[in-house]
């Protein structure tokens, strides 16, 4: 009964989530004047759309580095594969002879987009739900290409320890970047270039007939995503499975010796882990609105096994929130670093482009040396719970 | 015949600019089981102090203070990231080196502007020489001959001198070394000086032969010439200068192949096939001692 309670509890806590971010997005339609900061183009939406991004992406590489143990440092790797298959699948046929014009259009005329399209129509609420529908599927379609390779790459590599899997990881990583970079291949990956002209998330925005937004929907679609991807990830973790890789963990010899199976379970977390690191590289694509080999490097991997780091390794609520900060700080609170800025007739010193990642990393070094522990440790922010205090304070108050 | 010694020879030197590289990581894997990702920052930053103090001393005073003060940089990062971390899971460790080359990416963002920077023309080692019919660099001919000078020196300092004793013994066994009373912390720091030093020297010659250095600049030497070190068995100074030759001639091989197959890309994928196909028949490397797991 009280389990019921907290699952509902925790329902009604992402609903009012959403309210607000759907709220936020579009309080400057409904009221006119407001500050710049709540103008769609201000940065706080930009954060807002990366770091529900970066967040599953957190979280997929905490459950394999934080809950099982494995120090892989591959995701940027199977962030590329799910862009890349989300962007394939995705770019509409007559844009294909214009994206790939380099190599005389696409070898892979097919396109999720269209073939719903044909079903549901392409505009007005058809062209919705084929847009919700092939989106929906492409993004699962993403995940399973990046679980797929996770799967062929796990088993040689998944017998490596600690230090030997991070670097064997990487370097598949790397050896993935290459081939889709490899021009022979550009009529599906477009070679070196960026393939783009599939759907992002302002495409989600409802429009009227004439063009114009009604409702903006393009943060709260990654949130959704992300959501539903890290709640799925939690109830991974809490289930029996969850408690196999934990047991993993903290002592592999202990672990076999209690009967658990220690490849297969390293196997599943791997493959789990990069289903979600393809979706959360598919949303990536979404979100700059391209595709490129060039963007998933190993610095990308190493930015999101910081995050998870400052968050706390071994806790998802961690992860979300060091992302939310990670990425406000760098995209928008320390920007200001990067120019030069006067008190009063006083020009700020060491200011110019580029301090702002200087400051960041020192910052960074600082929370890895002497907070080893990052913002929650090992624990987590109970949602239920949390709502339940606050209800029962307020009758309380009655 | 020609393009062929020149790949050759420019293999040679490549894999010779690694080795350098590859003893700062072996060394400091045997001892401490870390692998120092800071490592290839500490070359890039090395290449960077040539260009900044080259530009206003001669020749002779700025190279030595170049690696006198990448010496010290490896001493700084030592004591101020890896050592109060000591006793901490392997992890944090790594998760620290990851972060000290974050760190150093950044700062030499910043400094430069993010610009590539171009070296400097060093007087001898950048004129051309003839050998066998191809026109080819001072430096590519020197790159072999000193890695082997300076590898035969630091073979005779591990296996001569007290401190190279105190370093087998450390990275035999950290804990009984301490009882014998060797202080650990002296030799690590020795280790972190020689590689460094190593480095400093690896940069003058790798980026004499490259047009500019870029902040990302030392990350791929870095991660090649680990996997040199693993290629050649972690913790063994010959097999790390072996595997990185081996790694530099293939690399250049596959950068000179018919422009028609297009597989330059491959050059840097090659090397991790490399590394993945050894973790999986040999995890000991050429010439690593294999170790085993006490329960």
């Amino acid at each position: 009964m009280e389990q019921k309670k907290n699952i509902s509890r925790i329902f009604i806590g992402f609903a009012i989530l959403f309210l607000i971010v759907i709220l936020l997005e579009n309080l400057s339609s409904f009221i006119p004047g407001l500050p710049q900061v709540f103008q769609p183009t201000s940065p706080l939406f930009t954060v807002l759309k990366k770091a529900a991004v970066y967040s599953l992406v957190a979280v997929s590489m905490n459950l394999l580095n934080g809950f099982t143990g494995l120090f892989s440092l591959g995701q940027a790797g199977f962030m590329l594969l799910g862009a890349y298959t989300y962007a394939i699948l995705m770019v509409p046929s007559d844009q294909k002879e214009q994206v790939y014009y380099l190599f005389g259009g696409c070898a892979f005329n097919f396109s999720l987009l269209d073939m719903f399209g044909g079903i549901f129509g392409k505009t007005g609420v058809g062209g919705a739900i084929s847009m919700i529908i092939s989106c929906l599927i492409a993004l699962i379609l993403a995940g399973a290409v990046a679980g797929f390779f996770a799967y062929l790459i796990g088993i040689p590599v998944l017998r490596l320890k600690s230090d030997y899997l991070a670097i064997a990881t990487l370097g598949f990583a790397e050896i993935l970047r290459a081939i889709f970079q490899w021009q022979k291949l550009g009529k599906i990956t477009n070679g070196a270039n960026m393939i783009k002209g599939f759907p992002t998330f302002s495409s989600f925005n409802i429009t009227n007939a004439s063009g114009a937004t009604i409702l903006r929907l393009s943060t709260f679609v990654p949130f959704l995503v992300s959501s539903v991807c890290i709640l799925i990830i939690v109830l991974l973790i809490n289930s029996s499975y969850g408690r196999a890789f934990k047991s993993i963990r903290d002592d592999e010899i202990a672990a076999e010796a209690m009967g658990i199976s220690l490849f297969k379970h390293k196997m599943l977390s791997f493959v789990i882990s990069s289903f979600f690191a393809g979706v959360g590289g598919a949303l990536f694509a979404m979100y700059v609105a391209n595709a490129q080999a060039k963007a998933f490097t190993s610095v990308m991997t190493y930015e999101i096994l910081l995050i998870v780091v400052i968050g706390g390794v071994g806790s998802v609520s961690g992860s979300v929130i060091a992302t939310f900060l990670y990425v406000a700080c760098s995209e928008w609170w320390l920007r200001f670093l990067d120019s030069e800025q006067y008190i009063g007739g006083f020009k700020v010193p060491l200011l110019r482009n580029g301090f702002r990642m200087v400051v960041f990393s020192v910052v960074i070094m600082v929370i890895v040396l002497f907070f080893s522990q990052g913002i929650m440790g090992g624990n987590e922010i109970n949602i239920g719970a949390f709502l339940k205090k606050i209800s029962s304070k307020s009758e309380r108050k009655r | 015949m020609e393009y062929v010694i020149s790949v050759l020879l420019s293999g040679i030197s490549v894999g010779g600019q690694y080795a350098l590289i590859a003893i700062g990581y072996t060394l400091v894997y045997g001892i401490l089981r870390l692998i120092n990702f800071a490592h290839g920052d500490v070359f890039m930053v090395a290449g960077l102090l040539g260009i900044y103090l080259t530009a206003t001393m001669p020749v002779y005073v700025s190279i030595p203070l170049v690696i006198l003060i990448t010496v010290f940089l490896g001493f700084i990062i030592e004591r101020a990231a890896y050592r109060p971390l000591r006793s901490a899971p392997r992890m944090s460790v790594m998760i620290s080196a990851i972060g000290v080359s974050y760190l150093l990416q950044n700062t030499a963002t910043y400094v430069t502007g993010g610009q590539p920077m171009t070296y400097p023309v060093i007087p001898f080692l950048s004129s051309t020489v003839n050998v066998a019919g191809t026109q080819t660099k001072w430096v590519v001919i020197l790159t072999p001959i000193l890695v082997l000078v300076l590898v035969y020196a630091l073979n005779m300092l591990i296996n001569k001198t007290k401190v190279g004793m105190a370093m087998r013994a450390v990275s035999k066994d950290f804990e009984t070394s301490r009882l014998m009373g060797i202080r650990i912390n002296a030799i690590i720091s020795v280790t972190f000086v020689i590689g460094s030093a190593l480095a400093a020297v690896g940069s003058v010659l790798f980026f004499t032969n490259y047009p500019a250095i870029t902040p990302m600049a030392g990350a791929m030497p870095g991660l090649k010439a680990f996997v040199a070190a693993v290629f050649g068995g972690i913790g063994s100074i010959p097999g790390a200068v072996i595997g990185a030759f081996i790694i530099g001639i293939c690399e250049t091989i596959i950068k000179g192949l018919p422009s028609a197959w297009d597989v330059s890309v491959f050059s840097d994928a090659f090397t991790f096939a490399l590394l993945i196909v050894i973790l999986i028949f040999k995890p000991q490397g050429l010439f690593g001692e294999a170790a085993t797991d006490k329960v």
